[in-house]
């Protein structure tokens, strides 16, 4: 608490995005209907300044501030810079869907920037209260977001199913962090690695990492804790799955590595973990790849998806390798860039009055527009893990994390169950290029959302063939901030 | 002080427990909701006078206040004014017991064995210091909630105020039959708008007097 200013400068971009985001709520009480545009350059605005903020107050070393609460590392960064990315393209691709569903309020826009600052503190929590504040935070502004549509009763269904469950997930993370608390003594998450370096793993500890990876397993969505996943992204209005599945996943990785890496990451612990999250992935894999076969809603197949794609997550998590959690964190990055350009590709079909989430809707989009044809078609590829998109290299990297720490069974595993999970993905494929067309209407979007719709499906095969910048960034973001 | 060999602090400990015990269990067990919550404010009264016992003397009277004072009252209001129908509530109770009887009684005894005095017990960790009578809870709660906890102490305003924005985004609505007044409006009004002025010409129009034949004249 000596250095206020020390501490002011390391939370800049938190302080830029709550300012922004409440400067955006009394803005909008100002603005005409008309003039909202306003609100969405000021959000867009708000990112920049954190992108900014970011990199400008960067340092290599490690920096604690708030008295060990907070903590700025280049894990923290990196994560950060890829949140407000993913942040300003789900911006995006919402506004003309929001504006047609009478979302376009500044609510929208406050309400996500506070989920944003919600998913920087749990990047930088370096204390299990910063932690939970955040997940709070980012939590509490996702169920209001669902349910902001509020004539719409399947969202606010969806809403109601989201905020108990999560609610439910919220106490059982409590608990066990206050469990890992009586045992240790400290909130502080390098306090208790130290504390825990000279202990064995006793029952106390044992009873609060299963409440915490059960907390952490309902927020990845991955199984046993999957049932709200495909409901919440079938209800909710198409923008808002678009962001509960996209960039709250880098917030979530930021709490397995906080959590379970660091505070947990003693060798004693590791082993424990390890067991409970190679079920979730091996469960995740074969439940989210088999039933998303069952789903002829596209939201629901892509909810589905996460859920097999949270199982690869976990496959580079529980190598507990320095590689296993860098390539976790390549294939975190580049599913949100997947996820993004595929609900992008759902916000551009749809209309005012039309959500084109069943997958008949994608039946001859090659004869109403080539080109998004191939953009979907590119999309669908990578998540499925073809050769030359980033979602292979992903694959590729934790699968071999995998390997090399001795997992080769569950590797091949695996293997065949992404080879199952390309019949869904080629469904789509074959529904946009085989079958004749049932809806005429011609795709209107902006000419923005166009350009950078592309561009983010091109990054995908970019990536694909050049993955190393990325796969350096991820590598060198968790060698920093674990040794 | 000790009363049948026990000090006087624990004889104050086992009464509140027990009673806290009673009040908890009768909130789940009884019938009419409005007893519920009135055991619940019982329930909330004895944990603070365990607090006291501990010291934490900020944090009882804190708990009194919100809790019994602004939030059971809130919740007696909402209990008594809702029509709840406790019979449709109370459905599949028995149809529930079988599964939900063995696993909770699985539960309670795994947190007894983990909560219990092995692993929490007095050789386990130290008792609290006894502090000095002008020790100040409330003061020492205020030091470090403004030093060390900064941090989390803005940020749960944050989360106060995106629920204040979530719970007006998601209720507010501007009803179309109200008939409320816009004062705003009301002194933009300028004599134009509610006065209007017509020129008419400076004439006197001719009466033509009628003589309405009387009875008499008749």
């Amino acid at each position: 608490m000596q250095n206020i200013s020390y501490d002011l400068i390391t939370a800049l971009p938190e302080i830029i995005v709550v300012s922004m985001a409440m400067l955006i709520l009394l803005a909008d009480f100002f603005i005409k209907p008309a003039n909202r545009i306003v609100l969405y350059i000021l959000a867009q605005a708000t990112l920049l300044a954190a992108v900014c903020a970011t990199l400008m107050t960067y340092v290599p070393s490690v920096g604690y501030a708030f008295t060990n609460t907070f903590v700025d590392d280049s894990l923290a960064d990196i994560l950060k810079l890829m949140t407000y990315i993913g942040t300003a393209l789900i911006f995006v691709y919402s506004r003309q869907y929001i504006q047609q569903r009478n979302m376009y309020r500044g609510e929208f826009y406050a309400l996500v920037l506070f989920s944003v600052l919600g998913m920087m503190i749990m990047i930088s929590g370096q204390s299990m209260l910063t932690l939970y504040i955040g997940l709070e935070l980012l939590s509490l502004s996702l169920y209001a977001l669902v349910a902001l549509d509020r004539d719409n009763a399947r969202a606010t269904e969806a809403a109601m199913k989201y905020f108990v469950l999560g609610a439910l997930a919220s106490g059982m993370l409590l608990y066990g962090m206050s469990m890992i608390y009586g045992a240790t003594g400290s909130l502080n998450i390098a306090e208790i690695q130290s504390t825990l370096m000279s202990q064995k793993a006793n029952s106390v500890l044992i009873l609060g990492l299963v409440f915490i990876v059960s907390g952490i397993a309902f927020k990845l969505g991955a199984v046993p804790f999957q049932m709200w996943v495909p409901d919440v992204y079938e209800g909710s209005p198409t923008a808002v799955t678009m962001l509960i599945s996209s960039v709250p996943k880098f917030a979530a990785f930021a709490m397995v590595i906080r959590l379970l890496a660091q505070g947990l990451g003693t060798q004693a612990m590791v082993v424990e973990w390890q067991q409970m999250l190679i079920m979730m992935a091996v469960l995740s894999i074969i439940i989210g790849n088999i039933t998303a076969i069952a789903q002829t809603n596209l939201k629901r197949m892509l909810a589905y998806s996460t859920i097999s794609h949270v199982g690869f997550i976990l496959f580079g998590v529980f190598s507990a390798s320095m590689n296993g959690l860098s390539s976790a964190m390549f294939y975190v990055a580049s599913y949100v860039l997947m996820t993004l350009a595929g609900f992008g590709m759902i916000l551009l079909l749809s209309r005012k009055g039309f959500e084109a989430d069943q997958l008949e809707n994608l039946k001859g989009l090659n004869q109403r527009s080539p080109w998004y044809a191939f953009l979907l078609m590119i999309v669908m590829l990578s998540m499925m893990g073809f050769p030359f998109t980033v979602g292979f290299i992903a694959k590729f990297s934790v699968l071999q994390a995998a390997f090399q720490a001795g997992y080769m069974w569950l590797v091949v595993f695996a293997a065949i169950m992404a080879c199952i999970g390309a019949f869904y993905y080629l469904r789509v494929v074959w529904y946009m290029y085989f079958e004749a067309p049932n809806d005429h209407n011609p795709i209107v979007a902006p000419l923005e959302m166009r350009v950078i719709l592309s561009l983010n499906v091109i990054a995908l095969i970019a990536l694909g063939v050049m993955p190393e910048i990325l796969l350096e960034l991820c590598g060198f973001a968790i060698t920093k901030s674990l040794s | 002080m000790t009363f049948f060999g026990l000090p006087f602090h624990d004889i104050v400990f086992y009464v509140l427990a027990a009673i806290l015990l009673y009040a908890a269990i009768n909130v789940i067990i009884t019938r009419n909701p409005v007893y519920a919550a009135l055991y619940l404010v019982l329930a909330f009264f004895t944990a603070a006078g365990i607090w006291l016992l501990l010291e934490a003397e900020f944090l009882a009277i804190t708990l009194v206040l919100v809790y019994v004072g602004a939030v059971m009252v809130l919740f007696l209001f909402v209990v008594m004014m809702l029509d709840i129908n406790l019979d449709k509530l109370r459905e599949g109770f028995w149809n529930a017991l079988p599964v939900a009887l063995p696993v909770g009684g699985l539960m309670a005894v795994e947190m007894v064995m983990i909560v219990g005095t092995r692993h929490f017990g007095v050789d386990k960790v130290a008792a609290p210091v006894a502090h000095a009578a002008d020790y100040s809870n409330t003061a020492e709660l205020g030091r470090v909630l403004y030093t060390d906890y900064l941090l989390p102490f803005e940020l749960a305003s944050v989360v106060l105020l995106v629920a204040i924005v979530a719970a007006i985004a998601l209720t507010l609505r501007s009803r179309k039959e109200s008939k409320s007044m816009d004062p705003a409006k009301q002194v933009l009004v300028k004599k134009e708008d509610r006065l209007r002025i017509l020129k008419m010409d400076a004439t006197v129009e001719k009466i033509d007097v009628i003589v309405v034949p009387t009875e008499e004249a008749k």
